[in-house]
């Protein structure tokens, strides 16, 4: 049972550490974009785990149910979900951006440029 | 599902094509928001695909366009050095596991503390079903505005970094697909749909699932969908940059100004209560202006993001 | 009834200002708006520290809602300080601004940067004020959010590079902070400061709540360029626009400490933070590290900008090590710092607006002799950095006082001789741009160079004057300072 509780937990946090790893892996400024989406994705399955509640309905109040999953979580992962795409989008202008002034989304490539300059 | 998600993860961080690897973030965000129904978080799921496989995906696949497909291989250096990043984190997190309460467990000291009075009293304190909406209009309301102000920066930010169209200097008709005629037919038809669904979910977020950023995004798929088909120069008829740029500001004013209001009636910022004739009345009523102001911010900085894309496209 | 409503117009005022100001869509105007508000934020924290300073803590119910339920703001003596540095800084360095932004920024983008302006202001002043760990992560996002495009606004096209760095290392951190939350609430099930302070210990000997302290730990150490997380700082600094710089030297980083005072001793409390998890003899080696580390590198810059950026990783180090002595004095003397160093780097970045202003640049090679074309610049220049080393009469000499008076109460002499050593270090750099500047044969440019306009030079030296004032007049800064250390120390013994 202990180990089946925690399963579910466990899988999230292989899922994060995969993302984690595309950020800090790869040289590429969108590929980076990417992991950092799979890696907040993550965190949120983590919030909603936390949120579940054996036997529980989604938090909408219907007569005759008594127990719902937790919403707070919900609201923190919404609010969460939406400064995701934010920083999502900034990221990728500035790669844009940055695609524009050196030519290239590859970190070595535009260290070199700058180091040449 | 777990299972499938941890494949789809480690697709995404094995491919070099990085055309492919978005595409697959898609499916990863669409397993997630599918998870989310499991869990019963359903205005999760509903906001994640729309956000997650939705919004980013297009921005995504926008900042590809503008820059190259394929990734360089990642240097053996690099490699070890993030995974023995990641392995220690990842130790850590497990070891932090160990006391967790197990899943779904009714009795986590989540489930004990705070939440009991929102699923008890909200009824009674604000008298909407959707406690998930209770929670985010009202008792976390502050946390709400400033999400619409994230959301609202980043959209500044894009525009500030890849620029708008000015009115007017739109330049030849490219990149429409109004010569497919199915497509367009399929579009018009399309369109009013996803307008009154937008509407629908805009109102309906007291009752089921839903609310002003579900609503917005779907109001400025509309928008994004009307300009792919038939091209730019239509799109900013109707919707000039400038006014929809300025409607980002406006709803973020409008959910600040609710609380404002609040403050001038003499209580404290963001308390609906004295809005209405009676507590429930101006709950109802500031959710909804609320709610209003989150999906003008929402689907005009979501259609400005689209803007400032396309006018960098046009640029190059 | 207008005062017991001070905290929220604290943060809304500027928030209010940000959307405003796109849509004036002008350069002058919303600068006007911009600096208007900030002044405004500044007399509110005014009144909020001295309210505080007469009547004790202050809590304020958003929307109505009694805490846990809803969002607290709930200050005390060190966020009512923190407050005050924050609106203090900004408020001068816009008002510096104008010039200096119009002539290192694209006329079309100027009102932009008032927008961000003002919700990079309004985050880091909700991320002060509140009393919720989650409000803590929204504000965060927005202030961090803001910063990135502020820093990319620069014409130099390294600032984007800079940006997209800080990008990605400033969400790393602020997920990690994330995860944090998640651990503490599973455990808790709240999200109010003074509710987890409450029932933590009960929960205290949990792993997941060790792994909770290190997960926040390590994110808001990102982002506060704690060595050895520090490596977005330097760039971020050097390739801003100069009153971005000045304004992000004065405050960001600052919030980021003050959040780890928050969490350290109001949240986990002294006990378990220092007992449980020793987290003092982790923090103590890598506030030295970073100090002599960072120290050392800042010699060897030839960007002036970017100089000062390795000497802001060193100075949060000094602050790091006042924590780390868990004692009154110590971290009073963080608290000390955290004020001081805001004056002086900001004063700094200041005068480097100045010289980039008139000359268009700020590496070494260009600024021989300048000393004696920009003589008022220049005189800011020097007495802000002799404030920076630590010279008696200035707002260093106090911070570095009061650390010193820490280690020896702990009969840690060695520490007290490595503080001296480091403000040698200090010396150097300061000392070879002063080099440079008064003894360096001009190049064939300097005639043409004059002194900068009395719309910069003024609120530079307000700022030094600030840094001698205070240096010489300590009863408010040391006051408050200590009662906030007292307050921070008191909550578990």
């Amino acid at each position: 049972m202990q180990v089946f509780g925690l399963y579910n937990y466990w899988v999230v946090i292989i899922l994060m550490m995969i993302g984690l790893y595309v950020v800090i892996a790869s040289g590429n400024l969108i590929k980076k974009i990417v992991g950092l989406n799979i890696f907040q994705t993550s965190v949120f399955i983590l919030y909603i785990s936390i949120g579940k509640l054996d036997g529980g309905t989604a938090p909408i109040l219907v007569e005759g149910v008594t127990s719902y999953s937790n919403p707070l979580p919900h609201v923190l992962i919404l609010t969460a979900i939406v400064v995701g795409v934010a920083t999502t989008a900034l990221g990728l202008a500035l790669a844009v951006r940055i695609h524009g002034a050196y030519g290239s989304i590859e970190e070595d490539e535009i260290q070199e440029q700058d180091n040449a300059s | 599902m777990l299972s499938l998600l941890t494949a789809t993860a480690l697709a995404v961080a094995r491919l070099d094509q990085l055309f492919a690897a978005v595409m697959l973030f898609g499916i990863y965000s669409l397993l997630s928001a599918a998870l989310f129904v499991v869990m019963d978080a359903v205005d999760v799921a509903f906001t994640e695909a729309a956000v997650g496989a939705g919004i980013a995906i297009i921005l995504m696949l926008g900042a590809l366009a503008l820059t190259s497909h394929k990734q360089h291989p990642v240097p053996r250096s690099r490699h070890w050095m993030a995974l023995s990043v990641v392995v220690i984190t990842g130790a850590a997190l497990i070891y932090g596991t160990l006391d967790m309460p197990l899943y779904a467990d009714p009795n986590a000291p989540a489930h004990l503390h705070v939440v009991p009075r929102y699923l008890q009293q909200s009824m009674q304190e604000i008298g909407i079903p959707n406690v998930v909406t209770s929670v985010l209009a009202s008792y976390r309301g502050y946390d709400t505005l400033g999400e619409t102000v994230v959301i609202f920066t980043a959209a500044v930010g894009v525009i500030g970094r890849l620029g708008i169209v000015p009115e007017g200097k739109v330049g030849p008709k490219t990149g429409g697909m109004e010569h497919h005629l199915i497509l367009r037919i399929t579009a018009k038809l399309m369109l009013p749909v996803i307008l009154v669904f937008a509407l629908y979910v805009q109102f309906h977020g007291d009752f089921g699932p839903g609310g002003g950023f579900q609503a917005g995004v779907i109001f400025a798929s509309a928008f994004i969908l009307y300009g792919l088909v038939f091209g730019m120069e239509s799109v900013t008829t109707v919707a000039p940059p400038v006014v929809v740029r300025s409607l980002a500001a406006i709803g973020v004013l409008i959910y600040a100004g609710v609380g404002v209001v609040s403050l001038l009636m003499g209580s404290n910022f963001l308390d609906y209560n004295l809005l209405g004739h009676e507590p429930t009345h101006g709950q109802h009523l500031g959710i909804f202006l609320v709610e209003f102001g989150v999906g003008v911010t929402v689907a005009a900085s979501m259609i400005s993001l689209f803007y400032a894309y396309a006018s960098y496209q046009r640029e190059k | 009834m207008i005062s017991t409503q001070l905290p929220a117009l604290q943060v809304v005022i500027p928030l209010l200002a940000g959307p405003t100001c796109l849509l004036l869509h002008h350069s002058r105007l919303s600068w006007g708006l911009a600096t208007s508000a900030s002044w405004v934020a500044l007399f509110i924290s005014l009144a909020l520290l001295d309210q505080v300073l007469a009547t004790g803590p202050i809590s304020y119910e958003l929307g109505g809602w009694a805490a846990p339920w809803g969002i607290e703001y709930r200050i005390d003596e060190i966020n009512a300080f923190v407050l005050l540095i924050i609106s203090g800084i900004s408020a001068i360095t816009i008002s510096f601004a104008r010039a200096s932004i119009e002539h290192e920024v694209h006329n079309k983008q100027v009102y932009l940067v008032y927008t961000g302006w003002m919700l990079c202001l309004s985050g880091l002043l909700g991320i002060a004020i509140t009393g919720d760990v989650f409000n803590v992560f929204v504000f965060l996002e927005i202030s961090s959010l803001s910063s990135y495009l502020l820093i990319s606004l620069s014409r130099d096209r390294r600032a984007l590079t800079a940006a997209f760095r800080y990008l990605v290392m400033g969400t790393i951190g602020a997920t990690f902070i994330l995860i944090g939350i998640a651990l503490l609430y599973m455990m808790t099930g709240t999200l109010n400061m003074s509710d987890l302070a409450a029932r933590i210990p009960s929960v205290s000997d949990t792993r997941t709540v060790k792994i909770a302290f290190a997960f926040l730990t390590a994110g808001i150490g990102l982002k506060a360029a704690m060595f050895p997380m520090h490596f977005w700082l330097p760039n971020a600094y050097a390739y801003a626009p100069s009153a971005i710089s000045a304004l992000f030297a004065g405050t960001a980083t600052k919030v980021a400490i003050y959040l780890l005072l928050r969490f350290f001793f109001t949240i986990f409390g002294v006990e378990f933070s220092f007992e449980t998890m020793k987290l003092d003899r982790i923090l103590l080696p890598l506030a030295l590290a970073g100090i002599f580390v960072a120290s050392t590198v800042a010699i060897f810059q030839t960007d002036i900008k970017r100089m000062l950026g390795y000497s802001s990783i060193a100075q949060i180090g000094y602050m790091v090590l006042g924590v780390s002595l868990v004692s009154v004095t110590g971290v009073t003397a963080a608290i000390l710092h955290l004020f001081n160093h805001a004056l002086m780097k900001t004063a700094l970045f200041v005068a480097l607006g100045c010289v980039f202003f008139r000359v268009g640049s700020v590496t070494r090679g260009d600024l021989a002799g300048i000393g004696y074309a920009m003589p008022w610049t220049m005189g800011a220049f020097v007495l802000g950095g002799l404030s920076l080393v630590g010279i008696p009469l200035t707002v260093g000499f106090i911070s570095k006082w009061y650390l010193i008076v820490a280690a020896l109460e702990q009969q840690m002499w060695w520490l007290a001789g490595l503080v001296l050593i480091s403000s040698l270090l200090a010396l150097v750099y300061v000392w070879r741009v002063i080099e440079i500047a008064y003894f360096g044969t001009p190049g064939d440019r300097s005639t043409e160079i004059k002194e900068a306009p009395a719309t910069l030079l003024i609120p530079t030296w307000i700022l030094i004057t600030a840094n001698i004032y205070f240096g010489v007049d300590t009863s408010l800064t040391v006051g408050v300072a200590e009662r906030a250390a007292q307050a921070l120390l008191g909550n578990v013994s």
